[in-house]
């Protein structure tokens, strides 16, 4: 997996509750069997004016000129600021893996859905929670100021704004671990190999049920 | 010391470590697959050349891009050729891998959720996993579920385990008895109507009180279901007989003596007396109506008889702006009765109302009446290929086909729409699923949330109706 350790980058603002995982990556383009090319459909039904379809030119599509990111202000953002339960709905990974196709490294907002901020750490992308009163203060700074960038330290989980502004969030230990260091969790589970065997022998003499079922039939 | 919660046992029972930084090892018995998030978890397998942990914890079946007609033809059914090359990849995957899978010919096939407890695969006291948000259904047997995204797929595949940190604990206790025609359905979203759709975020939710207690295993499911609509990963339901009742006799279910000492270890998966809850939610029964949601969001929600909100009279300025958008994409006026909303079809299926139950439901509300002509279409699409059976031995499709109501193949078809059926843009459906986003089940599609007997309703009328004086 990519590092993460520090970003600094233009910030593009979201300003919608709720955003759902089918706004994020509407599901004709789940049918890919590939982790990459999302990038280009992200937030599809927002972003053009016509109706998407797999295997599009997307460059050839008419643009809506009040999606955000069509202003090109904030074309080349890599930092979303959102609003609250960002990534609610389905589980599907394509949700970060189109933002993360987009170019985007940082996501803040008042508050994710569990599973999509579980997966955006699967993908070296970065969901961190600001309180609300902090995310409004920033969108209203971003409003204000063309090129607005904000600068992430994971390591001292601290956003620093252009003022100097400084805000700590939270982030827990194993996933910044992870992040910091790149590193691939399977690979740092297989490492208690030893404690998933002795769990599973214990598991089959008190509850034997559980095991074979399937593979006997 | 307190008691434990359902949710602390389940966790308990399948901690493999705790680390020092607070995350822990949990073990997982069942995971479950289909086509559309599994291909990049075995691509990352084979890249790594890492092999399944443990075979047998694993069942997989297509469902996301199934068609739900011509189905004799197999995978050459399949028109679009992207849909096609998934579910070609997952047999591939199975066959490759050595994963049991119901592939599209086999009668077992079906939307993951329905076929895992159909099969006895769904047992209590398991942890139960899938690349899919709506695993939570299977919390309806007393099991820890829940969705996961494809880099844990990939990692319950290697390791059968997941790094997990564990949630609070919820209690959503509905007192009371149900009035008739209000099912699970109007259950599930009138609670998402109290809580919002982050109410149970970071919460592990169990269902109880009198209303749940006197629910079918059908129903539960239903309410476990949309767990994730409220927010919450995990949704479910203690054992009783009403489960036990409902395990038995499955074919992957435990069989003479394993049978008697299961059923002994699982009449402990309910929360002690003394339990104590982070959080407690009650509903009375008796004021749950049978619900419609009208908005972009399943706790968008209003009673039938209700209407559709006025923005004006929304003090919160973000949910005001919401209501706003909402109201825009769905073509709705603000005050609007509910039963004033004219449909252009029905849609019975998903994995929230599939089962015979729900089926049941809709054919006795459509029995002897006809479709309403101003709809386009109205189908029904059960949730596995045994549903199908049971319910044509039962004369179900009959019902459904006099009354004008196409009778489809097994699969999730118009939930989100991955296969041919869907929504026009501004067109309005009456649906039985779960979501209600934004071109969820189609570009500009509109969805309204409702349970079987009130799309059955809806389709006869052609606008919504109350089900309870429709029937009379
Ligand atoms: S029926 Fe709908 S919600 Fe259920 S698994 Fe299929 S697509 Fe997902």
């Amino acid at each position: 997996m990519r590092a993460f350790s520090h970003h600094k980058g233009v910030v593009a603002p979201m300003d919608r509750s709720n955003v759902d995982t089918d706004l994020i990556i509407p599901k004709q383009f789940l049918k890919s069997i590939k982790r990459t090319g999302f990038g280009p459909n992200l937030f599809d039904a927002l972003r053009y004016l016509d109706e998407g379809r797999p295997d599009q030119d997307c460059s050839q599509r008419p643009l809506n000129p009040d999606f955000f990111l069509n202003q090109p202000r904030y074309r080349d953002a890599s930092v979303l600021l959102a609003r609250r339960n960002f990534g609610c709905g389905s589980s599907r990974e394509h949700a970060p893996w189109a933002l993360d196709d987009y170019g985007f490294r940082v996501i803040i907002a008042p508050s994710f859905a569990d599973i999509f901020y579980n997966n955006c750490f699967k993908n070296g992308l970065l969901p961190i929670v600001l309180d609300e009163e902090t995310v409004d203060k920033l969108f209203a700074e971003v409003a204000e100021q063309e090129g607005y960038q904000i600068e992430v330290d994971l390591p001292a989980q601290e956003v620093v704004t252009p003022s100097g502004e400084r805000f700590s969030f939270e982030v827990d230990p194993f996933r910044k671990h992870c992040l910091v260091n790149g590193l691939d969790d399977i690979g740092v589970t297989l490492e208690d190999s030893d404690a998933i065997k002795s769990y599973e022998a214990a598991r089959r003499q008190s509850a034997p049920w559980l095991f074979d079922a399937i593979t006997h039939s | 010391m307190a008691g434990k919660t359902l949710y602390d046992k389940l966790w308990d029972d399948h901690l493999v470590k705790q680390r020092d930084d607070g995350s822990a090892l949990i073990y997982i018995d069942r995971h479950l697959l289909h086509e559309v998030t599994s291909p990049q978890a075995f691509e990352g397998l084979r890249l790594a050349g890492r092999r399944p942990w443990r075979l047998d914890a694993n069942l997989a079946t297509p469902d996301h891009n199934v068609p739900t007609t011509d189905r004799a033809r197999g995978i050459d059914g399949i028109v679009d050729p992207v849909s096609r090359i998934q579910v070609e990849t997952l047999d591939r995957n199975c066959d490759e891998f050595g994963i049991l899978e119901f592939k599209i010919k086999d009668q077992r096939q079906g939307i993951v959720h329905v076929i895992g407890p159909e099969q006895g695969a769904t047992l209590p006291g398991m942890t139960i996993v899938c690349g899919d948000s709506h695993t939570s259904t299977h919390g309806a047997f007393g099991t820890l579920a829940h969705g996961i995204g494809t880099s844990e797929v990939e990692h319950v595949l290697a390791t059968q385990c997941l790094v997990q940190k564990k949630m609070k604990n919820m209690l959503v206790k509905v007192n009371g008895k149900l009035g008739p025609y209000v099912t699970g359905k109007d259950v599930v979203l009138a609670i998402i109507g109290k809580i919002g759709t982050a109410g149970g975020t970071g919460y592990a939710i169990e269902f109880g009180g009198e209303a749940i207690r006197n629910l079918s295993m059908e129903a539960r499911m239903t309410i476990c279901n949309m767990s994730i609509e409220a927010g919450a990963r995990v949704g479910m339901v203690a054992v009783d007989d009403t489960t036990i009742n409902y395990v038995k006799g499955r074919p992957y279910a435990p069989k003479g003596e394993q049978w008697e000492a299961a059923v002994a270890a699982w009449k402990d998966l309910h929360s002690d007396a003394d339990a104590e809850f982070d959080k407690v939610v009650e509903l009375d029964a008796a004021d749950i109506k049978p619900q419609v949601t009208w908005g972009t969001s399943p706790e968008m929600v209003a009673g039938v008889d209700g209407q559709v909100p006025d923005p004006g009279q929304e003090a919160d300025p973000i949910k005001r702006e919401g209501i706003v958008r909402a109201l825009q994409y769905m073509g709705l006026k603000p005050n609007m009765p509910i039963s004033e909303i004219q449909l252009d079809r029905v849609f019975i299926g998903s994995c929230t109302n599939s089962r015979i139950e729900d089926l049941r439901e809709a054919a006795a509300v459509v029995k002897g009446r006809k479709v309403s002509p101003t709809l386009k279409q109205a189908m029904v699409v059960p949730g596995s290929g045994l549903v199908k059976a049971q319910a044509e031995q039962e004369g179900l499709d009959r019902i459904f086909i006099e009354a004008g109501l196409e009778w489809r193949d097994p699969g999730c078809s118009m939930c989100l729409a991955m296969n041919a059926d869907k929504l026009g843009q501004g067109e309005h459906c009456a649906s039985t699923s779960n979501r209600n986003f934004e071109g969820r089940q189609g570009f500009g599609g509109r969805t309204h949330l409702v349970s079987p007997a009130m799309a059955a309703a809806a389709a006869i009328a052609g606008h919504f109706t109350d089900v309870r004086e429709f029937v009379h």
